[in-house]
């Protein structure tokens, strides 16, 4: 492992020093932001413009000036340059080249030394790799899945085989705060082998969006063995049905788990957005999960709008390794006066503490869909109310 | 390159936008462009949250794309960015510009009068205010109260008595308001990154 990243590093070194022989330009990815921004609200960024000019007394300035305009204009443009959005979701960009080509946007020739290592690197990956995994794979399936307590064994070894075809390299933090019967597992989501990184430590009960392609295969041959709760995304639309369901599950305390991905989709490791709160709004325990993939050796990220299942579980067979950290949190309950959204946020702020990640308030559906109104009426009303507060405090005077 | 045509194409930027911005800016760019023919439509600006709640996030949008046409290239886009660089960084350089730099006040001023002006006939007009207005409060204020804050604004600012607002005039508003302090409000500052040993002065090398 350590010689591997020691021979990331050279490589990098390698590029970085090719390019300044040659003076080509070096594409720096950046994972900071592209812009200073300066975090003031709306407020006080107009009455800052507005001071920066008259030296009059605030009370006494006209109601809305021409200028104001120019918060909102920079701000506009700001978001053009950099959000916070839309970056996450797309796989995250690296610093040092991990010798796959899919991650670094300064391939090109620089020396026959890091050209001949990047062919070696190929080779071992697709050679090796690739068909030990499959192999593996191919012995997995004539193990039948159960889940009664006797087969909970082969359940676990099943996973374990998924895990060691995709050469993931684990790390289980905190394993007494481990899920237990009745309640509900909830982690942040950033592919599908989130789901087999987590079962091949402990037994849960899936609830998801029905997939078509290999996946629905894959679901569909988990229901005949376990009772696990698949949804249609038109069903998905009715929460009483959900909360039902999920509610029913929960209330039988001899059934495993519930395992739950609240952001809805794929988000790529670097933040955790916005969390569902129809999980939240059973009474039940909550045990928070927070799963960190070390982007160095392969990302994980599962661009589902690019790349189908079969070409992801290629990519991801033919990575260095996929290595994470998953930390189990202490169980949370929704506290007394504490509605399911605020439950969901504290639980959000502890996962996204545990693992490093960025707490982003956005949902996690604007990948696909569009932003609501709503939070543009909420901004109109803040001006409005900036423009409406100083008429009243003049007919005051 | 791609990245290295484009500072070809665009000479005017070379002086005014470093190398590292533009290559990162060229990164934003291409990561907007959803369909992947090298050029953005008003649907790749409106799928940022941020900009789809802004209030005037429409009339921004507007900015960019040239009279009657749907797409912008990079080229483009980066002319309308352009606009809100530091006026500082300009001083920095040795050759002045040949003809005034996008990023001076007086562009930055026209950039914001034309986010008022939609039929760009050089005047603000009094519906044309009331518009922008209207998009900034919501539904929040009454038609009376934002007509007479449009009212007073246009009576404080023109003066040549055609009920409307020019140029010149948005100009002035803008000198009066600040004098003393000139630290304009249409700035964004662009982090830049120190590539690792990409400068003249380390070429003489060691081999």
């Amino acid at each position: 492992m350590k010689s591997l990243l020691k021979i990331f590093e050279w490589a990098t070194l390698r590029i970085e020093r090719g390019a300044k022989e040659k003076n080509h330009p070096l594409y720096k990815p950046y994972s900071n932001a592209i812009i200073a921004k300066e975090p003031m609200s709306l407020e006080e960024e107009i009455k800052e413009i507005r001071r920066s000019g008259s030296n009059k007394d605030l009370d006494a300035a006209p109601e809305f000036e021409m200028s104001d305009i120019f918060y909102f204009a920079r701000r506009g443009v700001e978001s053009i340059m950099d959000d916070e959005v839309t970056k996450r979701f797309s796989a995250e960009e690296l610093e040092s080249w991990n010798l796959l080509t899919r991650s670094n946007h300064n391939f090109h020739y620089i020396s026959l030394r890091l050209t001949v290592l990047w062919g070696l690197g190929l080779l071992i990956r697709y050679g090796i790799l690739l068909p030990l995994s499959e192999r593996t794979i191919d012995q997995s399936k004539n193990d039948p899945l159960s889940c009664n307590f006797m087969s909970e064994k082969v359940h676990l070894m099943c996973y374990r085989i998924c895990v060691r075809a995709l050469t993931a390299i684990i790390t289980y933090h905190d394993s007494e705060n481990k899920p237990k019967n009745g309640g509900i597992c909830v982690a942040n989501h950033t592919s599908p082998i989130d789901v087999i990184i987590l079962a091949s430590d402990g037994c849960y009960a899936m609830v998801g969006q029905i997939h078509g392609g290999l996946m629905g295969v894959i679901q569909r041959s988990m229901v005949k063995a376990c009772p696990h709760i698949w949804f249609e995304r038109s069903e998905v639309k009715d929460r009483h049905l959900v909360a039902k369901r999920l509610s029913d599950h929960v209330e039988d305390k001899s059934k495993l788990p519930i395992l739950i991905f609240p952001e809805g989709t794929c988000i790529n490791n670097t933040s955790v957005m916005m969390f569902k709160k129809g999980s939240f709004e059973i009474r039940a325990t909550v045990y928070p999960v927070a799963i960190k993939y070390d982007p160095r050796f392969g990302d994980a990220f599962w661009n589902s709008s690019k790349f189908g299942m079969v070409n992801y579980l290629l990519r991801m067979m033919s990575s260095w390794a996929i290595v994470c950290s998953v930390w189990y949190l202490p169980p949370m309950s929704r506290e007394e006066g504490e509605d399911a959204v605020q439950f969901a946020n504290r639980v959000k702020a502890a996962i996204a503490r545990q693992g490093g990640l960025v707490d982003l308030l956005w949902d996690g559906g604007l990948k696909r869909g569009k932003v609501k109104d709503t939070f543009k009426e909420e901004q109109q009303k803040l001006y409005s109310k900036m423009l409406v507060g100083t008429q009243e405090d003049r007919s005051r005077s | 390159m791609v990245v290295k045509n484009c500072l070809l194409l665009c000479p005017v930027f070379v002086s005014a936008v470093s190398h590292s911005q533009i290559t990162r800016l060229y990164s934003r760019f291409t990561s907007l462009d959803k369909g992947e023919n090298g050029t953005l439509s008003r649907e790749d600006f409106q799928r940022i949250p941020e900009l789809a709640i802004n209030p005037l996030g429409d009339r921004i949008i507007n900015a960019f794309f040239p009279e009657g046409e749907d797409q912008v290239n990079f080229r483009g886009f980066m002319r309308t960015l352009a606009h809100f660089r530091p006026i500082e960084d300009n001083e920095k350089n040795k050759n002045p510009p040949t003809s005034e730099p996008l990023n001076s006040r007086t562009n930055k001023l026209l950039f914001a009068f034309r986010l008022y002006d939609l039929d760009r006939d050089d005047k603000i007009s009094r519906d044309e205010l009331l518009q922008v207005l209207r998009m900034m409060v919501g539904v929040n204020i009454s038609d009376e109260q934002l007509g007479s804050i449009a009212d007073r604004t246009i009576q404080e600012a023109d003066t040549n008595g055609d009920n409307s607002i020019s140029f010149s005039e948005f100009i002035k508003a803008d000198d009066q308001r600040h004098e003393r302090t000139w630290k304009h409000r249409l700035d964004t500052h662009i982090v830049t990154y120190v590539t690792a040993g990409v400068t003249n002065a380390g070429s003489t090398g060691t081999r």
